[in-house]
Parts: structure tokens; C-alpha cells; sequence
């Protein structure tokens, strides 16, 4: 389960790295919250995909599923949406200033 | 902190008043405050003569940073105590000369004594330095303010290309000199000069000798203007006068030669050195010699003479060190190119700071130094040129003046050579006597040209900018007067400083290969009878004449108009192309493509991941412990694939959140799947306001469009993408891999252990987040404010229209 984790983590990994290629700068964006969810599922798949109890103990289990990458994880997830939602307004408002998502068009040229 | 410390450092403390005397005290010009520094320093170092004629030497030493061997020692003896008294007695008169040169009212005088004392203590400092890395700083700080001299008129273009170009050439030397210098101490385990002629031994034998050696020799030869690094001296020309006479001529373009001289025990004694420095500056000499006979100002004459005399001095260093090949000091066949050395030292500093403040007096008085334009003026200037008579007389090694003692002493030296029975010094040797000759006899047809073009011929006062010429004021006569005196002095006894100066500064060089109490053999005269050297002194007056007579005729060659060095082309298309070429890197790989970067990035991070897995054996694979898959599996992280593979098709911006909105509820379900209960809930609250927030953005933006770009941009960014997605893979296979086949006990089992005993919790992954990492989620809280705070001003940020975002 692992193996086949991690080749799907590297396909979503590429795809986002492909998207941040992009010249449209939506894309972009599109492209750092896959890499987001690529980097969580590294994390999450890293420890193990066991299938013990879920980290609960009142379900007094023999094992649980290891609780440190979870958390780490639902604090990248947060912060994440963080600079989602900053990223996305300050897209909205490249827009607006710019009248163009085209990063070639939004270079500066006056230090070149 | 001793009073030979404080002698090094009292320029720089002195520099600090500068600024000060000249801004309160304008009534007294301000070179008669500086003037006082050389003249106690010049008579402070005179009472070491006593010391250094006796054989024995002075160490002071003051710790700087003891852990890596790097002091403030410095160190008196016949070599430093020559220096020392060139820079403090022939700064004291160039100081007293700049006084009357540098007279008008709009002369930035405080820039002027703060840069020629920087370069004063900066220069006392090498050469009493015994610790290596000091020397440097002091080497690099003369290098500094030599260019700050030189740029002293800076509205000049000249001047300013002059000092860059000095700058450069002579900052390169010293860092290829500070190279040699890190070489050598890791050959012989100290900064201390004297510590390495003590371990001369080990030097010689070990592998890094030669580079050293060459590192070193690069910075000598840059400091000393040797061929090809000469072309800064002539344009080093555009500073005023008194600088030409003092750093570029007199002190500063000697620091190569002292250095050659000091470092002569550590690699003397084989024939690469011999070679190279012998070669070079033999062949300086002749390129020196020739290009000044082209040039038609007199500072220029004066600069490329200047380059071929230190070229000269340069190949008597070479071929004295032969010496230490035989360890026999008591033969004067191989000492007498040092002796030859030291005193045309002392010959040039003396003859050639008077003729340069002759030049000065010439343009001071008529406005012009062109030679094509000047002509008649000794009988208006008689002093001046009574002075340069003197002063040229000696260059052009006319007898009886001290001129001609050291250049037959430099033909003694040179011609010796051809007996030494190693080396080839028999054969290929042969040729250095010869190329010396020959640029002898164009040193008299330069010596010539000054003198006949400037002083003799007809006055021409319509071709002067100024109309009313006469004879120079008393003040800037005082100077070259000195001077002038000195080279008689020296001419009529010159075995004065035969056992004073010359003789202790041998001893340095040369140290411990004199037999147990003999002297090195100094005495020079004038008449050694009629032999090989005196023929060849007549024999090149004699060529030298008719180089001068026929100047009318060669004068129109092609050649003379030329009066530009080949090698300044060189340097000039060299630098140019270094501007172009950074330019050209510099746009092709800063273009502001977001994309551009992140390739750069991106490679990068793959390359050096790859190399250091490859490198450390970093991949693991093993399918111990992997869990199984469920056939439902398949179907989720296959619609997972398909979805995201998509994604970069759609054009339409609102597929678009839809699709990647639903990777989102695929990853949420993926944590369910495998116990991350909390996860799966945040992703699923994250995921739909994301969505929600992105529909309400993205309808105000446009539709998607294809990327404008190249097929090849294209397959580039397919293949970095899938390099890095690879290398992700990779990564995360090894991770897990290692962490189910290591011993380590993982940091979980604490957690799993303490939630409830500690902090009376049961869900682990709420424990850790709001007990154990407390302090992160408060951060982490603080990071979301901000974040807010940055969307809020964002979108009550009105741009103006001037404003540029």
C-alpha cells in the first residue's frame, strides 16, 4: 500500500510542480494546493499506513495509528488554507489592478 | 604596543586629524601639519641604521589574533630599513613639494593627506610586517589608496579609468598573493616570514612549492608593474604629480620587488624562480625601455622608463638568488646582482622622484607636458634644468653619476650569469646580457629625448597654454633639489652607504649562507678599467645617440603614432567582454519568469537530492511491513490520478476548482481510510471553504487559457516536473522503508504512553496539538491572523494610478 501511496504522491507532486510552471497565474495557484496535499500524504504515508485504532484511547486498543504525523499534518492543513486564502485574494487583486493573470505580462521592468 | 608599532600606525592616527586641520585651519595649508609625520618617522627609523649595520635586527611583536597565528610583529632589519627610510625620506619631500604643487584654493587637500597617509602607514606596514596575512592587509590597503590617489581629480574619465584599472589588476595579484600565502603556510605551519626561511627545507622539497611560488611571484609582478601587468602604471599617471613621484615610482611599485627580495630565502635557490623572475624582468626591461621612446608625454616617458627599471631590478633578484643554489655568499660572482639590486634601488628612488617633480614643475609652469609641444626652456628654467640633467643623466647611466655605478653593476650581475654552470645559465642565458643591452640603449634614447625635447630646441611659446613662463617657485624646487643633491652625493661616495644601508639589506636577502665572519663583498667605484661592462655602457650611449639622431626619421613610422600598449587592448577588449558576458548571464537567467526560478530551483534540489542519495546509499526499498491493499483502493487513489491529471487540460476556470476540489475530498478520504478521523474532518471543513472562497475569487477573474509557449519550454517543464515527482517518490519510499527496518524507537510511543497521564486526554492527536505543542498551534494561530490581516488590507488597498505594484 506504501509503494503504491508514494507513486501517487509522485504524481501529484509532479502535476502541481507542472501547474507552478504555468504562465496563468491561476494555475498557479491550482498548483500549490496540490502540492500542499502531496506534501501532507508524504507525511502521512512516511509513518505507515498501519491499520491500528485510530489515535483514541479511550478505544483501548492494542495499537493506534501513529498520532505525531497527524498532527503535524492538521497544522499544515490549517496554515495551508491560510496562504490559500491569501494567495487567491491577492490573485483576485493582481487582476483587478493588472487587467491580466499572465505572469510574462506582470513582470516588473524597471530593475532589468 | 611598542614605539615601532606605534611608528607603523601613527599615519592612520594622524589621517583622522586631517579632515579637521583642513576644515578649521585654512589660513596654513594643510601639508605643513602632514609634513611633520615622515620627517620624525625618517628620523626616527635613521637611528636604526646603528642597529642594522651591526649585523643584528629588531623584533617587536604584539598579539592581533593569537589562536590562528596572526600577529602584529613587526620586524627591523637591513631590507625593511631600507624601505622604511625610502617611503618616510622620499615622503617627506614629495609632501613638501605637494605643499607648493597642489597650492589652489579648490584642491581637496583633506582627501588628499588622508589618502597619501593611509597609503604611508599602509606601506610601513609591509614592509616591516613579519607575519604574512599583516602583510596583506597592508599590501591591499596600498592597492586601495593608490586608486583613491590616483581617481584624486575624479571628474576626470582618465583618472578614474586609470584607478579602476589599477584597482583591478593590482587586487588580482593580491589575491593570487594571498593564495600563495595560504599555500605556504600550510607548507610550513606559520605566518612568520622568519619562521619560513627557517623551514626553507621543507618548502623546497614539497609539492605545493611551484604553485605557491607563482601565487606569490603574480602578486609581486601585478604591485611591481612586470610585463604584461605593466599597463596600469602608465595610466596610473593621471594622478597629480607628487603621487606619480611618490607611489609610482619611488615606494609603492617597489612593494613587488621587496616582496621578491623577502621571500628570496624561502624560494630562492631553484631554477623556476631564477627563471621566471630573471626572464620577466629582463624582457620588461626591453618592452619598458622601447615603449617609452613612443610616448610623447613626459609623464608617460616616465612611466614606461619606471616599468623597465623595475623590470631591471626584478632580473638582478632573479639572478642573485642563484646564491642560494651554491650557498656561497663569499663568491661575488653570485652576490653581485643583489648588491646591483640594492643600490640601483635606492639610485632610482633618488634620480627618478626628481625627474617626476621636474615633469611636474614643466607642466605647472607651461600647462602642457606633450614633448611635441615643448622645447627651449633652459633658458628660462635653468634650475629645473640643471635638475633634470642630473636626473636624466643618471637614468641614461652616464658616468661618474650613480646611474652608471649600478648599471655596471647590473652588467656585472647580469653577464655572471653565463658563468654560472647550471640552469642552462651558460646557454639559453646567453640571451639575457644581450636583451639587457638592447633596452639599455633605449633607455639613453629616452633619457635624451626628455632632456633635448624639453630643455634644448626652440621655445615654442604659441603652442603653451600658458603665456608667461618662468622659472618655478623656490617651494617646488626645494624637493627635486634634495634629491638631485642626493644622486651626486651618492655619484661622488658612493660607498657612504656601502656598509650602512647596502650591506645589511644584503644580509636579509641573502641570510646564513656567508662563511663564519666574512662580509659581503660592497665596494663600488668608478673606474674598474676598461672591461666587458664599461664597453657595453659606451657601446649603448654610443647606439643610444644614434636613436635619438635618427628620431626625426623613425619618428614617422607607423609605430610611434601608436602610442597605446598592445596589452591595454587586451585589457580594455578583456574587460569589455567580462561586462558583456555577466550582462548576457545575468539577463538570460534573471529573466522574472516565476517559472525560470522555480526550474532553477527545483533542478537544483533534484540534482543535489539524487547525488546524495546515490552518494550516501540513501535508497531503500523493501516490501516488509507494507500494508495491504484493498481492492477499493485501487478505484479512490485511481480517481485521485485521473482527476489531478486533468487538471492542467481544463480550460474553464470553474472545472477547474470543481476538479481540484474534489482531490480534496478524495485526500479527506484517504485519512479516513487509514485513522486520521481529526485529518479527515479538517480536510473536509478546509477543503469546502477553499472551494467556496475560490468560486467566489475565480468569478471575478477569466477563463483559463493554453499557455502561450514554446514545445520546448514545454517538454522541459514535463520533464522537471516528472524528475521531481520521481524524486518525491523516491523519498518517500526510502523514508518509509527506513523507518520500518531501523531499531530507533519512534517519538510516538511518548504520546501514546502520556496523553492520558500527563495531560488527561484521549484524543492523542488533539493532546499534541493543544498540550504538548501548545506554543506551535499559538504561532501557528498567529500565522492565520496574519494571513487575515493580509487579506483584509488587500482589499481596501486602493492603487493609485502613479503608483507601480
Amino acid at each position: 500500500m506504501e509503494i503504491l501511496m508514494s507513486v501517487v504522491i509522485g504524481i501529484l507532486f509532479a502535476v502541481a510542480v507542472y501547474l507552478m510552471f504555468s504562465r496563468n497565474i491561476i494555475r498557479v495557484l491550482i498548483g500549490t494546493l496540490l502540492l500542499s496535499h502531496s506534501v501532507h500524504l508524504i507525511l502521512f504515508t512516511m509513518a505507515g499506513l498501519q491499520r491500528g485504532a485510530p489515535p483514541l484511547l479511550f478505544l483501548e486498543a492494542e495499537a493506534y495509528a501513529d498520532p505525531l504525523p497527524q498532527a503535524l499534518i492538521l497544522t499544515a492543513i490549517v496554515i495551508n488554507f491560510g496562504v490559500t486564502a491569501f494567495v487567491s485574494v491577492l490573485v483576485y487583486r493582481t487582476y483587478q489592478e493588472h487587467k491580466t493573470v499572465d505572469l510574462y505580462d506582470l513582470r516588473g521592468e524597471k530593475d532589468e | 604596543m611598542t614605539l615601532l608599532h606605534f611608528a607603523v600606525l601613527a599615519p592612520f592616527l594622524f589621517a583622522v586629524l586631517v579632515p579637521f586641520l583642513f576644515k578649521y585651519i585654512r589660513k596654513i595649508h594643510t601639508g605643513w601639519f602632514v609634513l611633520v609625520v615622515p620627517l620624525i618617522l625618517f628620523i626616527y627609523f635613521l637611528s636604526f641604521i646603528s642597529v642594522t649595520s651591526d649585523g643584528r635586527d629588531e623584533m617587536q611583536r604584539m598579539e592581533w589574533v593569537p589562536s590562528l597565528g596572526i600577529n602584529f610583529d613587526l620586524y627591523v632589519d637591513g631590507l625593511s630599513l631600507l624601505f622604511a627610510l625610502l617611503i618616510t625620506g622620499i615622503g617627506t619631500l614629495v609632501i613638501l613639494y605637494s605643499i607648493f604643487y597642489l597650492a589652489g584654493k579648490k584642491e581637496r587637500l583633506n582627501h588628499f593627506y588622508v589618502y597619501i597617509l593611509l597609503f604611508m602607514g599602509a606601506m610601513l606596514g609591509v614592509v616591516l610586517s613579519d607575519n604574512i596575512i599583516v602583510l596583506y592587509v597592508f599590501w591591499e590597503i596600498t592597492s586601495i589608496s593608490s586608486a583613491l590617489l590616483i581617481s584624486y581629480w575624479y571628474t576626470k574619465k582618465a583618472s578614474v579609468y586609470g584607478a579602476q584599472k589599477s584597482m583591478y589588476i593590482t587586487v588580482f595579484g593580491g589575491l593570487s598573493m594571498l593564495g600563495g600565502f595560504s599555500l605556504l603556510y600550510v607548507m610550513a605551519g606559520t605566518f612568520s616570514i622568519r619562521e619560513m626561511v627557517g623551514n626553507a627545507d621543507i618548502i623546497l622539497g614539497h609539492d605545493l612549492f611551484l604553485a605557491a611560488m607563482i601565487l606569490v611571484l603574480l602578486g609581486a609582478f601585478t604591485k611591481s608593474a612586470q610585463f604584461p601587468f605593466h599597463i596600469w602604471l602608465p595610466d596610473a599617471m593621471e594622478a597629480p604629480t607628487p603621487v606619480s613621484a611618490y607611489l609610482h615610482s619611488a615606494t609603492m611599485v617597489k612593494a613587488g620587488i621587496y616582496l621578491v627580495a623577502r621571500m628570496t630565502p624561502v624560494f630562492g635557490g631553484g631554477a623556476e624562480w631564477f627563471w621566471i623572475i630573471t626572464s620577466f624582468g629582463v624582457f620588461t626591461m626591453l618592452w619598458g625601455a622601447v615603449s617609452a621612446v613612443r610616448q610623447k608625454d613626459l609623464k608617460a616617458i616616465l612611466a614606461f622608463s619606471t616599468v623597465s627599471q623595475l623590470g631591471m631590478i626584478m632580473s638582478l633578484l632573479g639572478a642573485g638568488s642563484a646564491a642560494f643554489y651554491y650557498m656561497d655568499g663569499d663568491n661575488a660572482l653570485y652576490t653581485t646582482a643583489i648588491l646591483a639590486a640594492v643600490f640601483h634601488l635606492i639610485n632610482h628612488a633618488t634620480f627618478k622622484g626628481s625627474l617626476f617633480m621636474v615633469a611636474g614643475i614643466v607642466d605647472h609652469e607651461t600647462g602642457t607636458r606633450d614633448i611635441r609641444k615643448l622645447g627651449g626652456l633652459m633658458t628660462i628654467m635653468p634650475v629645473t634644468a640643471t635638475i633634470s640633467f642630473i636626473g636624466l643623466a643618471a637614468m641614461a647611466g652616464l658616468p661618474p653619476f650613480n646611474g652608471f655605478l649600478s648599471k655596471e653593476l647590473f652588467f656585472t650581475g647580469i653577464t655572471n650569469v653565463v658563468q654560472y654552470d647550471m640552469w642552462n645559465g651558460d646557454t639559453i642565458g646567453m640571451i639575457l646580457p644581450v636583451v639587457a643591452w638592447i633596452a639599455s640603449i633605449f633607455t639613453f634614447a629616452y633619457s635624451a629625448i626628455i632632456f633635448f625635447r624639453t630643455f634644448r630646441g626652440k621655445f615654442k611659446p604659441e603652442a603653451l597654454p600658458v603665456k608667461k613662463v618662468h622659472e618655478a617657485p623656490a617651494g617646488l624646487l626645494i624637493s627635486p633639489i634634495v634629491l638631485a643633491v642626493a644622486v651626486l652625493l651618492i655619484s661622488i661616495f658612493p660607498n657612504m652607504l656601502a656598509y650602512t644601508i647596502i650591506e645589511p639589506a644584503m644580509m636579509s636577502i641573502l641570510p646564513g649562507i656567508l662563511s663564519e665572519g666574512s662580509a659581503f663583498y660592497v665596494d663600488i667605484y668608478h673606474w674598474h678599467g676598461i672591461n666587458l661592462e664599461l664597453m657595453m655602457t659606451a657601446g649603448a650611449v654610443a647606439l643610444g645617440i644614434v636613436v635619438y639622431i635618427t628620431m626625426d626619421k623613425w619618428s614617422k613610422l607607423g609605430i610611434y603614432q601608436r602610442e597605446r600598449d598592445i596589452m591595454t587592448a587586451a585589457y580594455d577588449n578583456g574587460y569589455d567582454l567580462l561586462i558583456k558576458g555577466s550582462q548576457l548571464l545575468t539577463r538570460a537567467q534573471m529573466t522574472g519568469m516565476l517559472r525560470d526560478y522555480l526550474v532553477y530551483m527545483l533542478l537544483f534540489i533534484i540534482g543535489i537530492m539524487f547525488y546524495t542519495m546515490f552518494r550516501f546509499e540513501g535508497f531503500h526499498f523493501g516490501m516488509d511491513n507494507a500494508s495491504d491493499i484493498d481492492i477499493f483502493m485501487y478505484f479512490i487513489l485511481g480517481a485521485l490520478v485521473i482527476t489531478v491529471l486533468l487538471l492542467p487540460k481544463v480550460n474553464n476556470r470553474m472545472t477547474a476548482i470543481i476538479l481540484a476540489g474534489f482531490a480534496g475530498f478524495l485526500v479527506a478520504f484517504i485519512f479516513t481510510v487509514f485513522r486520521a478521523p481529526d485529518l479527515a474532518l479538517t480536510q473536509l471543513m478546509v477543503e469546502t471553504v477553499s472551494v467556496l472562497l475560490f468560486m467566489a475569487v475565480f468569478y471575478h477573474l477569466p477563463n483559463l487559457t493554453k499557455d502561450d509557449i514554446t514545445p520546448l519550454t514545454k517538454t522541459i517543464n514535463i520533464v522537471v516536473a516528472g524528475l521531481a515527482g520521481l524524486m518525491v517518490t523516491l523519498v518517500s519510499i526510502s523514508a518509509f522503508t527506513f523507518g520500518q527496518t531501523t531499531s530507533l524507537a519512534a517519538i510516538s510511543e511518548y504520546y501514546i504512553e502520556n496523553s492520558k497521564i500527563l495531560a488527561g486526554g484521549y484524543n492523542m492527536v488533539n493532546v499534541v496539538l493543544v498540550d504538548f505543542r501548545g506554543l506551535d498551534t499559538m504561532l501557528e494561530l498567529l500565522v492565520l491572523g496574519i494571513a487575515a490581516l493580509g487579506v483584509v488590507s488587500l482589499i481596501k488597498l486602493k492603487v493609485r494610478e502613479s503608483d507601480d505594484v
